[in-house]
C-alpha cells in the first residue's frame, strides 16, 4: 500500500492541516481558527455548488465547520488527508440536504441541470484555488462527454446515479461504469494517490 | 443478482455520494472486507475532493466570527476506540480473504433464488443505527457469511406457493443455520413471519423476518443443537413464544 499523500493545495505555507486538526482534536480553539481559514472557502464552494441557494449554503457550510470541530478527535489520518475528510463531509451534508428538500427536483429541473456543468467562474482570491481549478478543468477535458456529464451531475448537482441515468436516458449499469471509469481517469490525470 | 449489482463496480458512485442509503450501507459493508475496493474508494474519494477544491469560494466575512463563536459552546466527541463507518483504514499488510468477502462472492455467483446475501436487513437500516447496533449488525453479517461459507455448509431449498422459495443453510461445525427467502408474499397487516427450529416436533423460536421485504437472508437465532428441521409461521407482530398458526412451510434440515 502507498503512503498517504497530501493532495490539492500545493504545499501552502503555514502549519500543515493535518497537524492543525490534531491540535483541534485536543480542544485548541486557536488551531481551529487556522483550520477555518484553510477550509472554509472549499467547504462553502462544495456546498454552494450542490445547493445553489446562497442562504442555505452558508447554513450548511457553517454546520459542516462546526461538525469538523466536534468530530476532529475522530479524524484518522491513516484513512486519508484532512482536506479530503472535510470536503467529503461537506459534500455528504450538502447532498443530504438537497435530497431531503427536493427529492423529485431532478425531473423538474432537467434542462437546468443539463446546462449546469461546472463553470469555475466564482470569485476567489486564493492563488492555490486558481491553480487547482485550472488543473481540474484541464483533467475534466480528458474525460469523454458521458463520463464528464455523469461525474459532474453526481458531484456538482448531488444526484444519485439513478437520477443521472434518468436524466441522461442511460441504463443504470452504464452510469455506474461511467462514474467509476471517469473518476479513475481523473485520478490518473490529477496524480491522486491514497 | 446481476452483474451491475456487483459492489466492485460501485466504487465510483460511492465516492461521489451517488448511492441511495440502502446501497451505500451495502457497499460500506463490502468495503470493510475487500481491500482492493477499499483502496480504490480511498483514491476516488480523494479525487472527488479535488473536484470540490476546484470550486472553492470566498465566504462572507462575518461567517468566520459566527463559526468561531458557535464552536465555543460545542462539546467535542471523544475519540473512538475502534474504527467505524466511513473509509476502511489503509492496511499495510495483506490480510487473508475474509469469510465475508468470500460470502459476498458466493452470494453474487449463486444468488440463492435471486436473493443477495447483503440484502440483509441489518445492512439496510444501518443509516439509522447507533454505532453499537451497527457493530452488532456487522457481526451478525459476518456470522451469517461464515455459516454460508462454512466448509461443511449444507443447503436445502424448498418451493413455496406463488413462486416463493426458501433455502436453509446449516453448518454443523458452527452449530448455526441461515435462512434465505425469495418472493415471500407480504404478510397480512399486523402479522409477521416467524422462524422456528424443529426440535423433534417441539418448536423453538428462531427469529422474525423483516416485514416489507420479499427477499432476505438472515441468521437464525440461537444454536441448531439437535433441531432436525425448521418451520415458518405467521404470527402477530412481535412474534410468539409458541406457534399459533399452521406453518406456512416446514423443511427438514439437509442431512
Ligand atoms: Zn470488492
Amino acid at each position: 500500500m502507498k503512503e498517504v499523500v497530501h493532495i490539492g493545495i500545493p504545499s501552502a505555507p503555514g502549519p500543515d492541516l493535518q497537524e492543525l486538526l490534531a491540535r483541534v482534536a485536543r480542544g485548541e480553539q486557536e488551531a481551529f481558527a487556522d483550520v477555518y481559514d484553510a477550509v472554509a472557502g472549499p467547504v462553502l464552494g462544495v456546498v454552494r455548488r450542490v445547493l445553489r441557494d446562497h442562504a442555505q449554503s452558508e447554513e450548511v457550510a457553517q454546520d459542516v465547520l462546526v461538525e469538523v470541530w466536534r468530530t476532529a478527535p475522530r479524524y484518522r489520518p491513516d484513512r486519508g488527508t484532512a482536506m479530503n475528510w472535510i470536503l467529503t463531509l461537506a459534500h455528504r451534508r450538502a447532498v443530504d440536504r438537497v435530497r431531503s428538500v427536493e427529492a423529485s427536483a431532478a425531473r423538474e429541473h432537467k434542462a437546468a441541470l443539463l446546462a449546469h456543468t461546472p463553470e469555475f467562474d466564482e470569485v476567489s482570491e486564493q492563488v492555490e484555488t486558481h491553480l487547482e481549478r485550472e488543473q481540474v478543468r484541464r483533467c475534466l477535458r480528458t474525460l469523454t462527454e458521458l463520463q464528464r456529464q455523469s461525474v459532474a451531475l453526481a458531484y456538482y448537482s448531488g444526484l444519485t446515479y439513478r437520477q443521472v441515468a434518468e436524466l441522461l436516458a442511460l441504463p443504470l449499469g452504464t452510469v455506474k461504469t461511467r462514474l467509476r471509469d471517469g473518476l479513475i481517469r481523473l485520478r490518473d490525470c490529477l496524480g491522486v494517490s491514497a | 443478482m446481476t452483474r451491475s449489482d456487483d459492489p466492485h463496480t460501485l466504487t465510483g458512485a460511492f465516492a461521489l455520494h451517488a448511492l441511495e442509503d440502502e446501497e451505500r450501507a451495502r457497499v460500506e459493508e463490502h468495503l470493510a472486507h475487500c481491500d482492493p475496493c477499499a483502496q480504490e474508494v480511498r483514491e476516488l474519494t480523494e479525487t472527488a475532493a479535488r473536484l470540490g477544491l476546484a470550486v472553492a469560494t470566498a465566504p462572507r466575512r462575518g461567517m468566520r466570527d459566527d463559526v468561531l463563536r458557535r464552536i465555543t459552546s460545542v462539546r467535542q466527541d471523544v475519540p473512538r476506540a475502534e474504527p467505524e463507518s466511513g473509509l476502511p483504514r489503509t492496511s499495510r499488510r495483506a490480510r487473508p480473504v475474509s469469510r465475508w468477502a468470500l460470502a459476498a462472492c458466493v452470494a453474487a455467483a449463486a444468488a440463492f433464488g435471486g436473493t443477495a446475501l447483503w440484502q440483509h436487513q441489518q445492512a439496510q437500516d444501518a443509516r439509522d443505527q447507533t454505532h453499537q447496533a451497527r457493530k452488532e449488525a456487522r457481526e451478525q453479517s459476518q456470522e451469517l457469511a461464515s455459516v454460508l461459507t462454512a466448509p461443511d455448509a449444507r443447503t436445502r431449498t424448498g418451493r413455496l406457493a406463488d413462486g416463493a422459495s426458501a433455502t436453509v443453510v446449516v453448518s454443523a461445525s458452527r452449530n448455526r443455520a441461515a435462512f434465505v427467502a425469495a418472493g415471500l408474499p407480504e404478510p397480512p397487516r399486523g402479522k409477521v413471519y416467524q422462524l422456528w427450529f424443529d426440535d423433534d416436533g417441539s418448536m423453538r423460536p428462531a427469529g422474525l423476518l423483516s416485514p416489507g421485504r420479499d427477499s432476505q437472508a438472515m441468521l437464525m437465532d440461537g444454536p441448531v443443537d439437535r433441531a432436525t428441521g425448521m418451520g415458518i409461521t405467521l404470527e402477530p407482530s412481535g412474534g410468539s413464544a409458541k406457534p399459533t398458526t399452521v406453518p406456512v412451510a416446514q423443511m427438514l434440515f439437509p442431512a
